[in-house]
């Protein structure tokens, strides 16, 4: 019999649906795949029994000649961030430690009402904040992949798998599951999808529901899929997407039928290539992958143009000022009270238990970043900081928008280098930071945006090229991934040392 | 602008976070580094923008004046650290 585990979301459907399968032969693949990773230290809870338990509803409902869910016995792995009812969520911090839902978010339930199960919790940075995964209290995820020793370049550093969604990309990476979700709030799904060779979307803000999702900066946050093709995040974000009342920001528009809508062709399409990506000592990898990206979209008959985003430079800072203040108001609510870490030193008032509780309960970088937002927010400086990055947003998105004058779709790098090892960057937050700087803008401006692997640098690391779509047009990125995938022929097997 | 131990200080108290001096001595040139580099943004030309506020034009819904949920008690308090006779616990704040 086959290897369960090497199939993907399309597959796992179809054949679940056909019958050459079971969902519980399925489940059971993937949950010893998953009992037998824990050097990756992917996940932070595992699920099996319930993972099990939607299998057997998926089996009695085929038994029953009823008819099956868009991801009927399809295993997920759901990142810590999103709330699941009776499992632990802690998005990765001791904060929230033991902490166990009492409702399900939005877009977990409706990966669950198409007949998804749950394989476990995954890590990620605590609280969506590290681009390496390595700042969750449960301890750094380490990427399945490794450099090739070639050039003795440090064969076996483990490697970062790239944050905050770092559990999700090393999951699926490695087949511990077919897809998994992810958050994005600058860059979380597609900078590790990029690092480990997999697919993954942002939607445009609104697409998913926000209701049950940890808030880290919520004008930014967004869940997408992160899975091993395009087809696959296509039909994941299907059953993610949607209207939801329980969210004040969520879009009530139509979910589109983005997989029966998936077309590579690109004729008559203008992809734009921004010139301000074209950083001085871009890294020489990446800056050729860009070049296959282009000559591969041109293939697929698209007409190539140069474009300029010229507030580029200034989408990272901006970003490093909005995303803390929101964040430093949204943890507020983490206060020893209501669920989570209480510390109570002896004879300690309410204010005291706050700060010992906060004090204890995040870790340093959670706490940099809330300091951040409290200065910028704080009497004195707000007009300087804060209002000063969102008038700066706003002439981010200006720019997307002059530019959809000129193309359709926008091709560019997901990050600037392939994965790093870990600790390379740890010492340095700002280093850190920078690592955002291709994915940060999309965000800022809120529009959908995609990484597909691309191919492998000279370390035999996966690179990502991204795709940046207008407002709503998921189906245009999703596409010209397609297209990319359809001539990267990105194939690059793991070999397996978990 | 820069900050300094007073400062950070001072924000650490705003923000309610317990902080020993060392992590305090730590921070203020890690965050004078970041906030140093965001300075950057004072560059920009922006008379005339207004700040941006929704990123995908949406309008504020209003519901219907109904109660939808609530006679859920228990499951609010299911996670409180210390709840008592179905309130939140917390130490004295009043003498």
């Amino acid at each position: 019999m086959t290897d369960l585990t090497q199939l993907g979301v399309a597959a796992i459907r179809d054949g679940v649906a056909s019958g050459t399968f079971s969902a519980t032969e399925v489940a059971g693949a993937f949950n010893a795949s998953v009992a037998a990773a824990g050097a990756l230290n992917a996940f932070i809870v595992a699920t099996p029994e319930k993972a099990l338990e939607a299998a057997a509803a998926v089996d009695a409902t085929r038994a029953a000649g009823k008819s099956l869910g868009k991801l009927a016995g399809v295993p997920l792995g759901i990142k810590d961030l999103f709330a699941t009812k009776g499992v632990q969520t802690t998005a990765a911090s001791h904060i929230l430690e033991g902490f166990i839902p009492e409702y399900e978010s939005t877009v977990s339930q409706n990966l669950w009402d198409a007949g998804a199960g749950m394989l476990g919790k995954l890590n990620m940075d605590q609280f969506a904040m590290g681009s390496s995964n390595e700042t969750s209290y449960f301890g750094n995820v380490i990427s399945p992949w490794k450099r090739n020793d070639a050039k003795g370049l440090g064969a076996n550093a483990p490697l970062a798998p790239g944050g905050s969604s770092g559990g999700s990309a090393a999951a699926v990476a490695a087949r511990l599951c077919p897809g998994a979700t992810g958050t994005d709030t600058g860059g979380s799904i597609r900078q590790p999808a990029a690092f480990v060779g997999i697919s993954g979307i942002k939607p445009t803000y609104g697409r998913c529901s926000r209701w049950g999702i940890v808030a880290f900066a919520s004008s930014l946050d967004q869940a997408g899929p992160m899975a091993r093709d395009v087809r696959d995040c296509a039909i994941m974000l299907e059953a993610m997407a949607g209207f939801d009342a329980k969210d004040a920001t969520s879009l009530d528009v139509a979910v589109p039928a983005w997989e029966a809508g998936l077309n590579p062709d690109m004729k008559g399409k203008r992809v734009g290539i921004p010139r301000e990506y074209r950083m001085d000592g871009m890294d020489a990898d990446v800056a050729k992958s860009w070049e296959d990206g282009i000559a591969w979209l041109r293939d697929a008959g698209a007409e190539i143009v140069e474009i300029s985003l010229p507030h580029t430079k200034y989408a990272l800072p901006a970003y490093y000022i909005i995303a803390p203040a929101e964040a430093s108001s949204n943890l507020a609510r983490y206060d020893g009270v209501r669920y989570g870490l209480r510390d109570l030193p002896d004879s300690a008032g309410l204010q005291d238990m706050y700060a010992a509780t906060r004090a204890a309960g995040f870790g340093p970088e959670v706490k940099r970043r809330i300091l951040i937002g409290t200065y910028v927010l704080s009497a004195g400086f707000y007009d300087a900081y804060y209002t000063q990055a969102q008038k700066v947003r706003a002439l981010i998105a200006r720019d997307f928008e002059a530019a959809w004058a000129h193309c359709d779709i926008i091709l560019a790098p997901t990050a600037p280098s392939a994965a790093f090892a870990l600790g390379d960057k740890s010492a340095d937050p700002l280093a850190m930071y920078l690592n955002d700087v291709f994915a940060v803008p999309a965000s800022l401006a809120g529009l959908p945006a995609m990484s597909v692997p691309a191919g492998l640098n000279r370390e035999g690391l996966p690179l990502g090229l991204q795709l940046i779509g207008k407002a709503f047009d998921e189906q245009g990125v999703l596409n010209a991934g397609l297209a990319i995938e359809a001539r990267a022929g990105f194939a690059a097997k793991l070999e397996r040392w978990w | 602008m820069s900050v300094d131990t007073a400062t950070v200080a001072r924000i650490a108290t705003l923000a309610r976070i317990r902080m020993s001096e060392a992590e305090i001595a730590a921070l203020v040139p890690e965050l004078n580094n970041i906030l140093g580099w965001v300075e950057q943004l004072g560059e920009v030309d922006v008379s005339g923008i207004e700040p941006m506020t929704a990123v995908i034009p949406n309008t504020l819904r209003l519901r219907e004046d109904k109660v939808t949920d609530g006679k859920v008690r228990d499951k609010v308090l299911a996670n409180a650290p210390a709840a008592e006779h179905g309130f939140f616990g917390v130490p004295k704040v009043i003498e």
